[in-house]
């Protein structure tokens, strides 16, 4: 079969780096093709040469049988190529309609022709079963149907291969299901989707071929039907990985956090967290699960000194910590890796060295009096670079540089380099890379091992499963049911997720 | 240094030069438009600014208040704060330092001075903590309330200094500031100099070593950074947002405080009214220029400082009217605010090796 389009030989040089070298990617009509591989392997590069962000050095592109050259984003867009950014580029105060046609808007004279769009939009939604609400805003959607709205931002434009960049990691698992059911539909109108990501779960769900990259380069190209998750895995890292977090029984000793009846409100005043009793043992990791918005963040926030409790209380280690501002509570040892590392977790535009002593920056060594002390809190981020194997040029590089996987390293080096009693991990391996997430699980479990007490929050039931000694199921704030591992299975939790008690 | 950070900071630098080289020759283009000569326009404007050692000096002074604006401007904007208020908090430092710089008798010269120069400093940094207060507790906007405060600042100094505390006399003014009060100036030290460049200006230089200190070399002004790039992580980091943001107006406005003092106590020795032309929003555009960084600042405040002195000496040798330096300033922050501009006229290599 002829392929729609063929990408050989791409090399492109970054001053020190070699981001693509050779690399060759064909896509065939109507298939779904996954580019996968760690951070820094290249696919970013690739598919933003592909969209004309970047200029190959080397090797030419064919597309629809023509060789050619794209010099930037609009030349992709006329030529029938769409993305999907994993960060989406939407207005928030504009409607569905105004943002799909944005930039490309049907006029009548000079005037903005509204109808024409509400009705383009409505037809492109019904064509290709991505149902949406064409008057909502932006700002008062789910982000499901945000991606929604920006798949239907590059068919208005006439795509007819969309690249989806990590399109799963902010869905929920029924919205990554739907993601799916139109991604099929899309394929089966005739269009191709280039489908980057690193889980590779649904790679073997979704994806017809899979072309795995590795520093740079491609490893090869496999049909999905003929390779498996674990054959992945090894040529995306180059070695063997543990798909499975491999730990031994729990020894857990006596009561660390204890938590008791605590309640809390969201931003908007609500009850969210609501009556919510647990302990946790050193020793032992108590996993949460739960869909995401039934009040972990909030509790985790409570837990940390970030939000205030309405009722309750938290003792650590029988010290009542209710209510203690975030910089008491973490001089109580206890560590935190937050679920949102960009706004939360780090200071994008600090070094690395300046990230590795946030919320420890007035502690000795770093600071005497008000003096901090660079050569030490260098000597601290070297240390944890090497120690947590944070892949950075040097410390003095900004964070917001690094890639995802290198930059909940530094949290977690941070958070954990502290020697906490309590660590606190929230969705730890969110848009991160296999690699990384192998050296993150062993980290947690290390963590345990040496005696702290873990409370893990994570959106991935796999990742709970698989680490956790205790389940505590959460559900509109309230713990429906605290498992032990080993009993818990998919299904059971499933149900409590959704509310329903035996 | 590293070979990264040299490349950085020459990267810094290259947006503001560009800037201002395209800056001139749009005022080029708008000379060549009226009929007058844009090199000899240039070269009035040069020595004007630089001819002999008394103009620099002059220079000098003309640079010194817009040293300690900018500063203020940029120490409040690295926590995320615009300060557009520092004019009005530079009006009450003047009023404190000319009113306990004029009236305190029988003080020595080492106290009276350093009294003096604080009770400036403290004057700005309590007008500029009304609106910093007003932001931290109750989430009012800085740009509105600072805006707000000047018009205050303009009323009350205009009422004091027109009547409560004028001078006897036909102008507006207070009482001369005793000579126990005085920072020194270069023509009184030299015979060959009338200039009124004073040591505020060595007091400017300390002042930017000092704000450079603190921002980056103590965990004030790492906090202060923290809530500026990032409130939520700083928060996650123990730090008190609120507590910063009325931190950092209060230096601020102190730096707004040190400008109005300097130009009563070393430049005019008293305070005449209307004795500022907008010193204060003239540091917005300085701090802009300078990239909100002391050196930035200090330099961008000498090109500043030499355009308005330059170009009244090109509009005395030449025909070019002396509007076009406004116009040559709005021209250059333009283009530094318009970086992107500068950054396709002079294309670099992509920073793009943790983008792959």
């Amino acid at each position: 079969m002829q392929p729609i389009l063929s990408m050989e030989g791409i090399t492109k040089r970054f001053p020190g780096v070699i981001a693509n070298d050779g690399v060759n990617f064909d896509l065939r009509a109507g298939e779904i093709h996954a580019l996968v591989g760690e951070n820094g392997a290249g696919k970013s590069t690739l598919m933003n040469i592909l969209f004309g962000l970047y200029q190959p050095d080397e090797g030419r592109i064919v597309y629809k049988g023509e060789e050619l050259t794209i010099d930037e984003p609009n030349q992709a867009i006329k030529l029938g190529i769409g993305m999907v950014h994993q960060h989406f580029k939407l207005v928030p105060p504009l409607t569905v309609t105004e943002n799909i046609v944005l930039g490309s808007e049907p006029k009548s004279g000079l005037k903005f022709d509204r109808k024409k769009a509400l009705k383009d939009v409505e037809a492109l939604s019904e064509k290709y079963g991505l149902l949406v609400d064409p008057n909502a805003k932006i700002e008062n959607i789910s982000v499901g149907m945000q991606q929604r709205v920006e798949i239907l931002k590059t068919l208005y434009r006439g795509a007819d291969i969309i690249i989806l960049d990590e399109p799963t990691a902010v869905l929920t698992p029924q919205e990554v299901k739907e993601l799916f059911d139109i991604l099929k539909g899309l394929t089966k109108q005739g269009k191709s989707i280039i489908f980057i990501t690193h889980k590779l779960g649904e790679v073997m769900e979704i994806t017809n071929r899979a072309t795995v990259m590795r520093r740079g380069k491609t490893i090869g190209t496999v049909e999905t039907s003929e390779t498996s998750p674990t054959h992945l895995a090894e040529m995306m890292v180059g070695r063997q990985v543990l798909l499975r977090v491999e730990k031994e029984e729990a020894k857990p000793g006596k009561p660390v956090l204890r938590v008791d009846g605590l309640s809390a409100n969201d931003d908007r005043g609500l009850l969210s967290v609501n009556h919510v009793s647990f302990e946790i043992r050193e020793g032992e990791i108590l996993g949460i699960a739960g869909v995401e918005g039934n009040g972990q963040s909030e509790l985790l926030e409570v837990l940390t000194g970030l939000r205030k409790p309405v009722s309750g209380e938290v003792y650590l280690n029988e010290k009542k910590i209710t209510g203690l501002t975030a910089k008491e509570i973490k001089n109580h040892q206890v560590g935190y890796v937050p679920e949102d590392r960009h706004k939360r977790g780090l200071v994008l535009d600090f070094s690395v060295s300046e990230n590795t002593i946030l919320g420890i920056h007035s502690r000795k060594p770093f600071a005497k009096g008000v003096n901090l002390d660079y050569k030490a809190i260098n000597n601290h981020a070297d240390h944890l670079i090497e120690k947590f194997d944070v892949r950075t040029p040097n410390n003095q590089v900004h964070v917001r540089n690094l890639s995802g996987g290198n930059q909940q390293k530094i949290i977690i080096a941070r958070e954990l380099d502290t020697d906490p009693v309590l660590f606190i991990a929230s969705q730890p391996t969110r848009g991160v890379d296999i690699g990384a997430i192998e050296f993150i699980h062993r980290q947690i479990v290390d963590a345990r091992d040496n005696g702290k007490a873990v409370l893990l929050v994570s959106a991935e039931l796999q990742e709970v499963m698989s680490l956790s000694d205790r389940i505590a199921v959460i559900y509109e704030g309230e713990i429906v049911d605290i498992l032990e591992a080993k009993d818990a299975t998919e299904d059971k939790l499933g149900l409590l997720m959704a509310g329903i008690k035996k | 240094m590293r070979k990264e950070d040299i490349q950085d900071n020459i990267r810094e630098l290259l947006i503001p030069i560009g800037a201002i080289i395209l800056g001139l020759l749009v005022g080029a283009v708008i000379m060549l438009a009226i009929g007058a000569n844009p090199i000899e326009a240039y070269k009035a404007l040069f020595i004007g600014a630089f001819g002999d050692m008394n103009k620099f000096a002059n220079t000098l002074a003309r640079s010194t208040p817009l040293i300690f604006t900018g500063l203020a401007v940029a120490f409040a904007f690295r926590c995320g704060l615009f300060n557009i208020g520092v004019e009005g908090q530079l009006y009450v430092g003047a009023l404190a330092a000319a009113f306990v710089g004029g009236n305190l008798t029988g003080l020595p010269k080492i106290i009276h001075l350093p009294l003096t120069i604080l009770a400036g400093m403290a004057a700005g940094g309590l007008w500029a903590a009304i609106p910093g207060f007003l932001k931290a507790k109750r989430g009012v906007h800085e740009v509105i309330n600072t805006i707000m405060m000047n018009f205050i600042a303009y009323a009350l100094i205009g009422y004091l200094v027109a009547d409560v505390l004028k001078a006897p006399g036909q102008t507006p003014r207070t009482v001369p500031i005793l000579p126990s009060a005085t920072l020194i100036r270069l023509g009184e030290l030299v015979n060959w100099s009338n200039s009124r460049l004073s040591i505020g200006f060595l007091i400017g230089l300390i002042a930017c070593a000092i704000i450079y200190f603190v921002l980056w070399k103590t965990t004030i002004g790492y906090e202060v950074r923290s809530v500026g790039l990032s409130p939520l992580a700083a928060e996650y980091g123990g730090i008190n947002s609120n507590r910063k943001i009325i931190l950092a107006m209060v230096i601020s406005g102190a730096l707004g405080g040190l400008a109005g003092a300097e130009r009563v106590l070393g430049f005019d020795r008293a305070l005449i009214l209307g004795f500022s032309p907008g010193f204060g929003f003239e540091g917005i555009a300085v701090a802009l220029l300078g990239r909100n960084h002391p050196v930035g600042v200090l330099l961008g405040a000498l090109l500043f400082g030499a355009l308005s002195n330059g170009g009244a000496w090109m509009n005395f040798t030449t025909s070019v009217p002396v509007d076009l330096i406004v116009v040559l300033q709005a021209v250059i922050i333009f283009f530094v605010a318009a970086d992107q501009i500068i950054r396709v006229i002079f294309p670099k290599k992509r920073k793009d090796w943790g983008a792959v």
